[in-house]
């Protein structure tokens, strides 16, 4: 018998393993390396090894990276940022082509050196991370044209510290650098420690594009070269990894007023309705949670099915899992390569011994020698067992059954997290109702870890703020035009009033009180302050507790769509111009006027303010939603106090938030006039709700409830830092609003919606015929 | 090999079907992706193709002769010299696949070598005659020495969504084929939606399709890897009904020695190994074996072969 003939019996695939050769010769020459600074490689410095998971072959040694180091990049980049800026778009764009071209020409050096450091099947470097990373570099070499056009009066924000994850190094590379160097910024960009290597080959591809000195620096190194990196002189940290090391690099940055974006963990669902193509539904978990280890932050990591067809979906499931092959990273039939580390393998080991120890069974998933774990799912499992709430980031799932739709919506929402989810459905009706409910920044219907340049991905809660790629993306590396952060003079002494002879009654006397759930409220600590005209109710933090839950149930608000909602804004802008006269007396007449635009202009936005189809892929309708960002906590300023406090709580329940607002501290009772207006203009209870008090000690309550979804903060240094820091908890995001004339033209706009709402991405493949057939999808 | 017995129609096996389009295609398109074949393993691959073809000519200009010649090429569908540098021997394709008044023909070609002859019938391509016409097709065939009839179904009752028409014809050829094991051609390029086609395959085997196919390879669009994927899916849901195994086969879309391999793929990925064997699968399809036989000379010499150094089918 011959080998063939054996063969023809066994029918085995046989190893098929993708030549690394120019990898290794290229990893032989280069042997040690220094960062990538200012143009040029640094001469090595104290150095660690980074390995192939696989083997747990040492493949080169890099240099870690001290603050000494990240000062020198961020100089470089400073130094070279202002005329990266001044070169025209079509100059930028056509250095951005060269590098996705240079991408494209060492395609396979690249796909083989990402499998070799990261441990990652080479099937998917060669056909995932590589190509999206020319894709990228080529959708944003047109954004660097357009920018002026685009984004007109914005700039780019300076040096941005970028610090990347291991999972997929080149391509959260392509992720972070494309758009920044698009809208006019230079780079300081941080590899994972596990997986530096692809990121040092780009840096050489920037020197063969001639990309001028500076524009792009790399400094390898581990969390310390990170923190270096956070407390440097940026502009703007990026940031993609854990939800822990993204919560201390927002509490690092409380009170700089340094931009920053975070791309963070998710734990999210993967709903399979009853009326699902199973098969389909099996090969999206493949697509999923088997994808990359299992190492994805938006893997869809929570099955849960429809009860009526679990047995079979768990049969196509546990069929389709035992085909998969687990093995040599570079074997091109490879389906799970190898666990990134040692470290990360007895991480997601010791989570599903948790999830087990708590009454899960693991169906598959078990460790094999060095690197390798098996594909996996957890079955038997609620949320309140640990494997269903923590991110494993390995190739192991949960699965859970669910009973009704709404049902599959509260288990999906029962999370922390909230970076994408998964729906498989037959029924667009069910789908995109699913898809809206979902709270997650992308969506994708009957598919699963879809990716392209051009549609934005972040996410929602915990998961992080920010959008990387598209329109979106472009805005996160841009300053919007505006006033530069000024200040508002010093806050009056804020005493409690034990009596009554502070204010002078006239007439009647009228008791200002707080606004909560459509009612008028006393404080419920029983004080009050003294203020212009009067007294106003002391608020604390039990009043912000009521407010916040008086906001949470503001219900359909947001469902009664734009049209509805404006009806409402312009009724309140009636309803002010009749009591103009008085509101005029409290304030002045100009505030009043700007007030009533603000009401008009808003109005005249809530049914406009508009997402995009954005061209991904082919038969795919990708459409990205502004979606609310739920309760906004609203710090107004003391300037203004009419305008201020309407220009910012106007925009945010114009796009269908509700919000809890403090008013202008040293003059709130203005605001306090407006309770009935708001009354009489049909504005549903719970949507504005307003305590009066110390501004920033309310805001800092606002900035710690974790049922405030996103801050707006404008008051002093000191006030936004203690607020940045009490926002870090759930990591909402905090909006640092910049001073200005509230009665002004540039208290209203584009940039405040903006802040009030974050993108929603929702994939949908479309296709009624096959291929073949004509169909304009394929 | 036993036949597939059929069962009563069961129209509640398919009414509940659910097929995304665009999740089949993203499936099949990654499919060959995900696995590689290199050097002994591929060549052993490419000759196990060699071994599920059914070596077809379906031509209105064949002629006796031209028959023979297909015969002798399915004898020996790669040269000598090849095979014994590979220590292989004894292979042949699966079958020859002609048109009834061939079948004699062929049955004097391949004499004793233990190739059979598949016949189509009832009306090939387009299925419209009476139906008592393609019934005596069938039993001509016979009468001639086919040992596997090709059977085209009438795409109206598909499109109709008349599953007892079609269930009933089926049967009916079934019971005329006797003995003799029976493929049921769905003509899926006609059939157009995936869905037809699942429901189409789930009746086939129902009335007792040894094997389902693909295509007459006289439609628009013929064997697909995503119709192919469909139709191996509701092969294996017949399989968990009733335990039996029907075969599946691909004709018409096949020409190179890559496609050969992405089939066997989907085969071995979505079926098991054990449809890597003639009895279960069978290609349809005369340039693909020139293809194989050119990739073959090219792993044993390692030059490419010239196609006039190659023996015509």
């Amino acid at each position: 018998m011959s080998l063939v003939n054996d063969i023809m019996q066994s029918m085995e695939y046989g190893p098929s393993s993708e030549d690394a050769s120019a990898a290794r010769d290229w990893l032989a020459r280069r042997g040690t390396f220094g960062h990538f600074i200012n143009g040029s490689f640094t001469t090595p410095g104290q150095v660690f090894d980074t390995r192939d998971p696989s083997t747990g072959d040492m493949l080169a040694r890099v240099t870690q990276g001290a603050a000494e180091d990240i000062a020198a990049a961020v100089k470089a980049a400073r130094k070279a940022q202002k005329s990266w800026a001044n070169l025209s778009g079509t100059e930028r764009a056509r250095f951005l082509y060269a590098i996705a071209r240079h991408v494209q020409k060492r395609e396979r050096f690249l796909s083989v050196l990402e499998t070799l450091d990261n441990g990652k099947p080479i099937r998917e470097a060669r056909d995932g991370d590589i190509p999206l990373v020319a894709r990228h570099f080529y959708h944003h070499a047109g954004w660097a044209e357009l920018c002026d056009t685009q984004f007109p009066d914005h700039a780019p924000l300076g040096v941005c510290g970028q610090i990347i994850p291991w999972n997929f190094p080149l391509l959260m590379l392509a992720w972070k650098v494309a758009p920044a160097l698009a809208a006019g910024n230079t780079v300081v960009l941080k590899p994972a420690e596990y997986t530096p290597l692809t990121a040092l080959a780009f840096a050489e591809i920037c020197q063969e594009v001639g990309l001028p000195a500076g524009v792009v620096n790399i400094v390898t190194g581990d969390g310390e070269t990170g923190a270096a990196l956070v407390a440097a002189e940026v502009d703007k940290i990026a940031f993609t990894g854990s939800t822990e090391v993204g919560r201390g690099i927002a509490r690092a940055l409380a009170g700089t007023g340094r931009k920053l974006t975070l791309e963070l963990g998710g734990k999210s669902p993967f709903i399979v309705m009853e009326d699902a193509d199973l098969d389909a539904a099996v090969e999206g978990v493949v697509d999923s949670i088997w994808f990359n280890q299992g190492q994805v932050c938006c893997a869809g990591s929570r099955i849960l099915v429809a009860e009526s067809v679990a047995e079979r979906f768990e049969a196509l499931l546990r069929a389709r899992m035992d085909r998969l092959r687990v093995g040599a990273p570079l074997d091109k039939s490879t389906d799970i390569g190898a666990i990134v580390d040692p470290i990360q393998k007895d991480r997601i080991l010791s989570i599903c011994k948790a999830a087990t120890d708590a009454g899960a069974d693991l169906v598959g998933g078990q460790p094999q020698d060095s690197c390798f774990i098996a594909p996996g799912y957890l079955k038997n499992i609620a949320p309140a067992n640990p494997g269903m709430q923590q991110e494993i980031f390995g190739p192991i799932a949960t699965l859970s059954t669910f009973r009704t739709a709404d049902e599959a919506i509260e288990l999906a929402n029962n999370t922390r997290y909230g970076l994408a989810g998964s729906v498989w459905s037959e029924s667009a009706t069910v789908a995109t109702d699913m898809a809206a409910r979902i709270k997650a920044g992308v969506i994708w219907i009957n598919c699963a870890n879809m990716f392209d340049a051009a549609a934005p991905f972040g996410g929602y809660r915990e998961s992080g703020y920010g959008r990387e790629g598209g329109h979106a993306g472009m805005l996160d590396y841009l300053a919007a035009p505006g006033p530069k952060n000024g200040g508002e003079g010093k806050l009056k002494p804020l005493d409690a009033v034990t009596d009554a002879t502070a204010a002078k009654p006239q007439g009647i006397d009228r008791t200002a009180k707080m606004y909560i759930g459509g009612a008028q409220k006393r404080p419920d600590g029983g004080a009050s302050y003294a203020v212009p005209g009067g007294l106003a109710p002391l608020g604390s933090r039990k009043d912000i507790r009521n407010a916040v839950e008086a906001a949470s149930k503001a219900g359909k608000w947001a469902a009664m769509g734009g049209h509805a909602r404006a009806q409402v804004l312009y009724f309140l802008a009636e309803n002010l111009a009749a009591r103009a006269d008085e509101f005029a007396a409290r304030t002045n007449k100009r505030e009043v006027e700007a007030a009533i635009d603000r009401a008009f202009h808003y109005a005249a936005w809530a049914d406009k303010f508009d997402g995009r189809n954005v061209q991904a892929k082919p038969g795919h309708l990708v459409n990205t939603i502004p979606e609310p960002m739920g309760i906004i906590g609203i710090a107004c300023p003391n300037r203004n106090p009419l305008a201020g406090f309407l220009s910012l709580v106007l925009p945010a329940i114009a796009m269908g938030n509700s919000v809890v607002a403090i008013p202008a501290q040293n003059d709130p009772l203005a605001v306090a006039d407006l309770y009935q207006v708001l009354d009489t203009s049909d504005v549903p209870a719970g949507v504005v709700n307003i305590v009066t008090g110390a501004r920033d000690a309310l805001a800092a309550h606002l900035a710690l409830h974790d049922e405030v979804a996103a801050m707006w903060y404008c008051g002093t240094p000191e006030g936004q830092a203690s607020v940045d820091q009490a926002a870090s908890g759930n990591l909402k995001p905090v909006w640092s609003v910049a001073h200005r004339d509230w009665t002004g033209n540039d208290a209203q706009g584009q940039d405040f919606l903006n802040h009030a709402v974050r993108q929603k991405t929702i994939w949908l493949p479309y296709g009624a015929l096959p291929s073949g057939s004509g169909s304009a999808a394929y | 090999m036993t036949q597939n017995p059929g069962t009563d129609l069961r129209t509640d096996w398919f009414a509940d079907l659910r097929i995304n389009t665009p999740a089949v295609e993203r499936r099949a398109a990654t499919l060959p992706t995900r696995r590689s074949l290199k050097q002994d393993h591929q060549a052993a691959w490419l000759l196990n193709a060699v071994r599920c073809i059914d070596l077809t000519t379906l031509a209105g200009d064949d002629t006796p002769d031209r028959v023979a010649r297909l015969c002798a090429k399915a004898r020996q569908p790669i040269a000598a010299e090849l095979l014994e540098a590979m220590g292989v021997s004894g292979l042949t394709t699966g079958a020859v696949c002609v048109y009834p008044t061939m079948v004699g023909p062929a049955k004097r070609a391949l004499g004793n070598s233990g190739i059979p002859v598949a016949s189509v019938a009832t009306g090939f391509p387009a299925g419209l005659m009476p139906l008592d016409l393609r019934l005596a097709e069938i039993r001509y065939a016979l009468d001639q020495g086919a040992d596997e009839i090709d059977i085209v179904i009438t795409r109206a009752h598909v499109l109709q969504g008349n599953w007892v028409a079609l269930y009933d014809e089926l049967r009916a050829m079934r019971e005329a084929c006797g003995a003799a094991r029976m493929k049921a051609i769905l003509a899926t390029g006609d059939l157009k939606s995936l869905e037809n086609v699942a429901r189409a395959s789930h009746v086939a085997m129902q009335a007792g399709a040894d094997w389902i196919k693909t295509s007459t390879g006289k439609e628009g669009v013929n064997a697909t890897l995503p119709v192919s994927l469909v139709m191996c899916r509701t092969i294996r849901d017949y399989g968990m009904r009733t335990g039996h195994k029907v075969g599946f086969k691909p004709a018409g879309g096949l020409r190179t020695a890559k496609d050969a391999i992405s089939w066997q793929v989907l085969m071995a990925e979505e079926l098991g190994r054990e449809w890597l064997t003639p009895d279960l699968f069978r290609i349809g399809a005369s340039s693909l074996l020139g293809d194989i036989e050119r990739q073959i000379s090219h792993h044993v010499t390692g030059r490419y072969a010239a196609a006039h150094r190659l023996a015509l089918a």
